[in-house]
């Protein structure tokens, strides 16, 4: 665990750099359309916060949905192709070209297939963006399993399902996090970017699409707000799980 | 009953066309420490794992115990050290040395006794909670000889064992495991490539020269237990250790009649 003290030169960067933004304004009469303040934009982020924390938390199970279904389905896909090694052969390169597929430009297409305005289409596009990278990370990790290892199950006469759950399942979490950890930045992503392209009146990418058009950027900023603050929580709930349950792999441990 | 024997054992790689053993014949007798010593490419390491069923010989046979090889691994008749500790990082040091008795079933307070056993026998006790990442390569390679211990097989694979570690380690880790040997009487089969280390340790060494792998012959240690320090200035020693090079310097070449006798009286 990092102490408080590392935080610190983190932490001063921060307040430098939200400092020069709201002496700059000042300084150069930067107009407000063009770039609120700060002390404006966490002004609006309270003032407003009966529109728009409901819509970020709106927002919010979206992303987690989508996050929950793709990675889900990352992890399932991982361990199929994983296990039947003829099946990764035929898939992987495929897999790792759709990884360079922009997939937000489905959005508009996912719209019409779940309902515009419905939540199923932002889940769908959150689970496709982060379904790829778990998939291939996933799988990353069951190959690397050490071949000694699995030498040394065999020698225990240990059966294939045994040598994945000791050895390959093991092997493969880390890359399993790391992979959930991207997946839980993208899952907020795609939300609200779906949401661009039409939503509930109530969600936040509507609400910072909106903001923008009407030239109301201090709403479009604090929209921007809560939408990272609650990628971050989202960010920091893996990170938490991952220093729970991967506390043997190389960057976790406090030896 | 010999605790191994290997008849007529050949093993060709189909990659690139390689012969790594021929025609091997090996008898181990109950309690024997058998070195097998050559340079690399001899295919020691290879009849290692012919021996513990982790490669299957392309002919000959192998029984281990009596059984065929197939069975004796799946009946837990060896442990096997390999030269890097192989413990796995999300186990603790405890949990390393009991994977092979939870894969035999073995129940938690069973399991638990016997770990506390093999951590004494390692002089490890103390390092029970901790994870290999904090162990020295030393410590660790303890852990794996404890975890190839635990279920007491009668007979223990190790392939160059103390081949990673610093020459002090080495000659203090040979000491133990002379000890734990003679407290358990197991039959080991140990793969080096010290001269030195293989006199040391063995009751018996046997040398194999390369392309196609082979057994050059066979050198029998009658230095005396227990061997401490001073054995390794034993005059008896180094007659050993030359004997020992000898042998490998001769690999390729054929041995005179009167020499076959001499290496057959060695037995």
């Amino acid at each position: 665990m990092k102490r408080i003290g590392e935080w610190v030169p983190a932490l001063v960067v921060f307040a430098v750099v939200i400092a020069a933004w709201e002496g700059a304004i000042s300084a150069f009469h930067i107009q407000q359309f063009l770039l609120p303040r700060p002390s404006d934009i966490v002004k609006t982020f309270w003032t407003a916060r009966h529109s728009l924390w409901p819509a970020g938390w709106y927002t919010f199970k979206e992303a987690l949905g989508g996050f929950a279904i793709g990675s889900g389905l990352g992890i399932v896909f991982a361990t199929l192709v994983g296990r039947f090694k003829n099946v990764g052969t035929a898939v992987m390169p495929i897999a790792i070209a759709a990884n360079a597929v922009p997939i937000i430009a489905f959005a508009p297409i996912f719209g019409a297939w779940f309902g515009e305005v419905s939540p199923h289409s932002k889940m769908a596009i959150a689970a496709v963006l982060c379904f790829l990278p778990v998939m291939v990370n996933t799988l990353r990790g069951l190959q690397s399993a050490s071949p000694r290892q699995i030498e040394l199950m065999r020698s225990y006469a240990a059966s294939e399902l045994e040598i994945w759950r000791r050895v390959r399942v093991p092997t493969a979490l880390p890359f399993v996090f790391t992979a959930l950890k991207v997946a839980s930045v993208l899952a907020m992503i795609g939300a609200i970017v779906g949401e661009y392209f039409g939503g509930a009146f109530n969600a936040l990418g509507v609400l910072i699409n909106n903001g923008a058009q009407i030239f109301d950027f201090v709403t479009a900023w604090a929209g921007i707000l809560v939408a990272s603050l609650l990628g971050l929580a989202l960010y920091g709930a893996v990170a938490g799980a991952e220093r729970l349950v991967v506390r043997w792999a190389p960057d976790m441990r406090d030896a | 009953m010999s605790v191994v024997e290997i008849k007529g054992v050949t093993k060709t790689f189909a990659q690139g066309n390689v012969t790594a053993l021929e025609d091997i014949d090996l008898e181990l007798e109950p309690g024997e420490f058998v070195s097998l010593i050559g340079p690399s490419g001899c295919g020691k390491s290879t009849l290692l794992r012919v021996i513990g069923d982790l490669t299957p010989p392309t002919s000959g046979s192998v029984t281990v115990n009596g059984k065929p090889a197939r069975q004796a691994r799946n009946d837990g008749d060896y442990g096997i050290v390999f030269q890097d500790a192989v413990l796995f990082d999300w186990r603790t040091v405890a949990k390393n040395i009991a994977l092979p008795l939870e894969m035999l079933g073995w129940d938690r307070d069973r399991r638990k006794a016997r770990v506390e056993t093999m951590l004494d026998l390692v002089e490890l006790r103390g390092f029970a909670d901790h994870h290999p990442w904090q162990l020295s390569g030393g410590m660790q390679q303890r852990v794996s000889i404890a975890r190839a211990l635990a279920f007491e097989p009668a007979l223990l694979l190790m392939d160059e064992p103390f081949g990673a570690l610093d020459e002090m380690t080495r000659e203090r880790l040979n000491l133990e495991l002379l000890s734990i040997w003679e407290k358990l009487g197991s039959t080991v089969v140990f793969v080096t490539h010290s001269i030195s280390e293989a006199v040391f340790l063995s009751t018996r060494v046997v040398v194999m020269s390369p392309r196609p792998g082979r057994i050059a012959g066979h050198v029998a240690i009658d230095l005396p237990f227990p061997r401490t320090v001073e054995t390794r200035e034993d005059p008896r020693f180094f007659e050993l250790v030359t004997k020992v090079r000898e042998l490998l310097r001769r690999r390729g070449e054929h041995l005179l009649p009167e020499e076959e006798e001499l290496l057959e009286a060695d037995r």
